[in-house]
């Protein structure tokens, strides 16, 4: 976004001068990138989105995403590409990412990696995010109203590293019997992931980041990652830093979660860390996820279950898919539509019978739909007919 | 250890009978899985005489010391047979002589009862943890830990009764790291097929000794294919060993997601050791908090107790109001050890009627008592039962 400011400016300063002055950089950080910042995918005033319906119940959440899209009338396309994971060519995830490229903006369902496949086999979801670099996994865990557990008045935000720690899928066997993983930490995503942390803690009014870690006995992997937050939270003197063991983290989690705020990790503890807070919410299906990266953005659900037990049972819980649909509409600065759902997604999620059997009540996934709809339409702006 | 003792008795009552006739079979081993390994090194011989045995107990740091004072209290009170060699180690120094006496140590006695030693961050790379050094260099390659709900601790999720037996040799603690490129760290995870098989074979063996009937095995091989594949792999060869054990999967997200919401589902769990990690502490939160589990870390010809979350509890120490519970009844983990089962069961029969009346829990479980109450409380219920005792 800073980039694409920066070529207006550079624009009109072009005009001005003449081409005598070279390419303005908008900011420090920004003048050890020389990438091409691609145009938002807007045209006529929609603006066209990526569509990966996944596996499981991916393809019928997407599906109640867009049936939701039409009739509020949001200006978006979607642009659907199937992947296949039982493919062993690369062919689909390429194309999707290809597509993704092209708008920017994607929603996604999760792509199922079978272990029964040979290890060459890469997980499709994590192609994706490194080979568009969306090192930022944002999960916003809050606790709803209208959902009972045993926890209450959590709010937590979790920043985790997407594309390096022990996800780099760095395995071999030198010695038969003896298999090496490579878990790699490096000083520059580690810095980006923490500055991103103290940004998005500064920009929402958070006023504590804890990074979780286990520098006691990765000293070098972790003892790295930690003295990069150290460094970048020196830049950022009105909010506090702390770290924790990750194992204290996950006990302090399940006894007194309401004493954290933001936290950072890197891959693998991001992993357990959000699911144990997706958890303590109501589980699985009510918490979305979003992926940022220096130019796309990927939204999907938190903890990126592929349900496949639960698929076209129309039983699954569309809350999540739909929350993840209004963070896409953020991103894409359509506000007024997003908030529009969000109040009525949770104003349904209040509302107990209409509760998915995750939650413990008995409704079907399309009545939850059905009920959403209803209360968009119940606020006044213009909608397709019911 | 068992089955080696159990092997030299039948080959003892075997031999006598056929005399020398059967010279060629004179060691019988006891299970398939010990005839690969050619080991002809004897078991140590208990540290055992004159029937007190002697145990090795290192304090550690933070709440340590004085928790195991207590420990000593309570055995001396109890008039249990156990004699106590004291061997201190001291973290903030960088050469390992500590640490070796005290694995010296272990080494004579075979058995060890410890505190958690600090691991501080600021120290450089090349100091070791010194629990890990003591963990590899004696093999200790089973950490097994217990969850239980107690029926006298408010928790929020009720009747959970989950075994943790966590690989504690591999895995991600390897502790080899390396900076090849300037701002570039690599951190090698080792997972091997022998620690997969014994650690494997460890839990279906105690799951059929304690009577349980479900094994699952944490894991995340989906990103992890050779590594945690390989794991998986070593679980289900040997899984095929014991029918009446069911045994299944789950990738540790899920596993975790699970554990808090319908924790009563698990029965034994079998992971790597930075899952077991994680696991053993929600589990632990989950019951009731650090406090209350013990954790006891078997190789095969040692055993050291010390709880199970392994906390140095710095910013409590000294203050007495550490909760006991957890050494305590590490304590008695280790008199079934050496086969004091009597003593075991009467201390934490009285520990148990403790934790019921309510107004001895120290402040972590949201009493008033403090430790030493709750010790002194406990060594009022042993002396109620009228065994021997020493003078209060």
């Amino acid at each position: 976004m800073t980039a694409r400011c920066v070529r207006s400016v550079s624009g009109s300063l072009q005009l001005l001068l003449r081409n005598r002055w070279p390419k303005v950089y908008g900011a420090a950080t920004c003048s050890q990138k020389h990438t091409y910042t691609p145009p938002p995918a807007q045209y006529g005033g929609r603006h066209t989105v990526t569509l990966i319906p996944g596996d499981g119940i991916g393809p019928e959440l997407a599906n109640h995403v867009r049936e939701l899209f039409r009739f509020c009338c949001v200006p978006v396309d979607f642009e659907v590409v199937n992947v296949d994971s039982t493919m062993a060519s690369e062919d689909d995830i390429n194309n999707a990412i290809m597509a993704i490229r092209r708008n920017g903006v994607a929603l996604k369902g999760n792509l199922e990696t079978n272990h029964n496949l040979p290890p060459s086999y890469k997980s499709r979801n994590n192609l994706l995010r490194t080979t568009l670099d969306l090192y930022a996994n944002v999960m916003h865990c809050q606790s709803l109203p209208g959902v009972r557990t045993r926890h209450r008045n959590i709010d937590i935000m979790i920043i985790r590293e997407n594309t390096e720690g022990e996800y780099s899928s760095l395995e071999h066997e030198n010695v038969p019997g003896v298999v090496e993983c490579l878990k790699i930490i490096t000083r520059t995503k580690s810095l980006r992931i923490a500055d991103y942390a103290f940004r998005t803690a500064r920009e929402k009014g958070r006023t504590r980041v804890t990074a979780v870690h286990k520098a006691n006995i990765m000293k070098l992997g972790d003892g790295l990652f930690l003295e990069c937050c150290k460094e970048v939270a020196s830049g950022y003197p009105e909010i506090t830093f702390d770290s924790m063991i990750v194992d204290n983290t996950t006990m302090q989690l399940v006894s007194r979660p309401q004493q954290f705020d933001v936290m950072v990790m890197p891959n693998l503890y991001g992993n357990v860390v959000s699911n144990v807070c997706a958890g303590l919410v109501g589980g699985p299906g009510l918490v979305p996820g979003a992926n940022y990266g220096e130019d796309y953005a990927v939204f999907e659900t938190g903890t990126r279950n592929t349900g496949k037990s639960i698929a076209n049972t129309n039983t699954a819980n569309p809350t999540a898919m739909l929350l993840a649909s209004c963070l896409l509409l953020d991103h894409l600065k359509l506000h007024a539509y997003a908030n529009m759902i969000r109040r009525a997604i949770l104003s349904t999620v209040t509302e107990t019978r209409l509760h998915t059997a995750d939650l413990g009540g008995q409704g079907s996934t399309s009545e939850v739909v059905q009920s959403i709809m209803k209360a968009v339409e119940s606020t006044g702006p213009r909608t397709l007919s019911l | 250890m068992a089955a080696h003792s159990a092997v030299l008795s039948v080959s003892k009552i075997i031999n006598p009978f056929w005399g020398g006739r059967l010279g060629n079979t004179v060691k019988v081993f006891g299970t398939t899985l010990t005839s690969h390994r050619n080991k002809t090194q004897r078991a140590p011989p208990p540290a055992k005489y004159g029937g007190r045995h002697t145990v090795t107990l290192i304090p550690g740091d933070g709440i340590g010391p004085e928790l195991l004072n207590h420990v000593r209290e309570v055995f001396r009170f109890s008039c249990v047979p156990v004699d106590f060699e004291v061997v201190h180690v001291n973290s903030a120094l960088e050469t390992e002589e500590d640490i070796n006496n005290a694995i010296t140590a272990i080494r004579r006695n075979g058995v060890a009862l410890k505190g958690n030693i600090e691991t501080k961050h600021t120290m450089p790379p090349s100091v070791k943890s010194r629990n890990n050094l003591l963990r590899t260099s004696l093999d200790l390659y089973a950490n097994v830990m217990h969850c239980q709900s107690l029926p006298g601790v408010q928790t929020r999720h009720q009747n959970i009764d989950i075994m943790i037996i966590r690989e504690n040799t591999e895995g991600e603690y390897s502790s080899l790291e390396h900076e090849n490129v300037p701002g570039v760290v690599e951190s090698l995870k080792i997972i091997t097929r022998n620690n997969s098989l014994r650690i494997a074979e460890y839990a279906f063996r105690l799951a059929r000794e304690k009577g349980r009937r479900r094994v699952t095995a944490v894991h995340k091989a989906n990103i992890m294919k050779l590594g945690d594949g390989l794991f998986l792999q070593c679980c289900r060869e040997v899984a095929s060993g014991y029918p009446d054990i069911t045994f299944d999967s789950m990738i540790v997200d899920n596993t975790t997601m699970q554990l808090v919401s319908k924790p009563q589902q698990f029965d034994v769990m079998v992971m790597p050791n930075l899952y077991g990690n994680v696991v053993s502490n929600v589990c632990a939160g989950l019951v009731g908090g650090p406090g209350l589990v013990p954790g006891a870390n078997y190789g095969r010809d040692y055993a050291v107790f010390e709880t199970a979350t392994r906390n140095t509890g710095k910013s409590i120490a000294d203050k007495n109001i550490a909760n006991p519970t957890a050494m305590l009844l590490a304590g008695c983990m280790m008199l079934d050890h050496l086969k004091l089962h009597d003593h075991a069961s009467s201390i934490r029969n009285a520990i148990f009627t403790t934790m019921n009346e309510n107004r001895l829990h120290t402040a972590d479980i949201g009493g008033q008592g403090t430790t030493s109450e709750v010790v002194q409380s406990v060594m009022r219920i042993i002396q109620s039962k009228g065994q021997l005792t020493a003078e209060f």
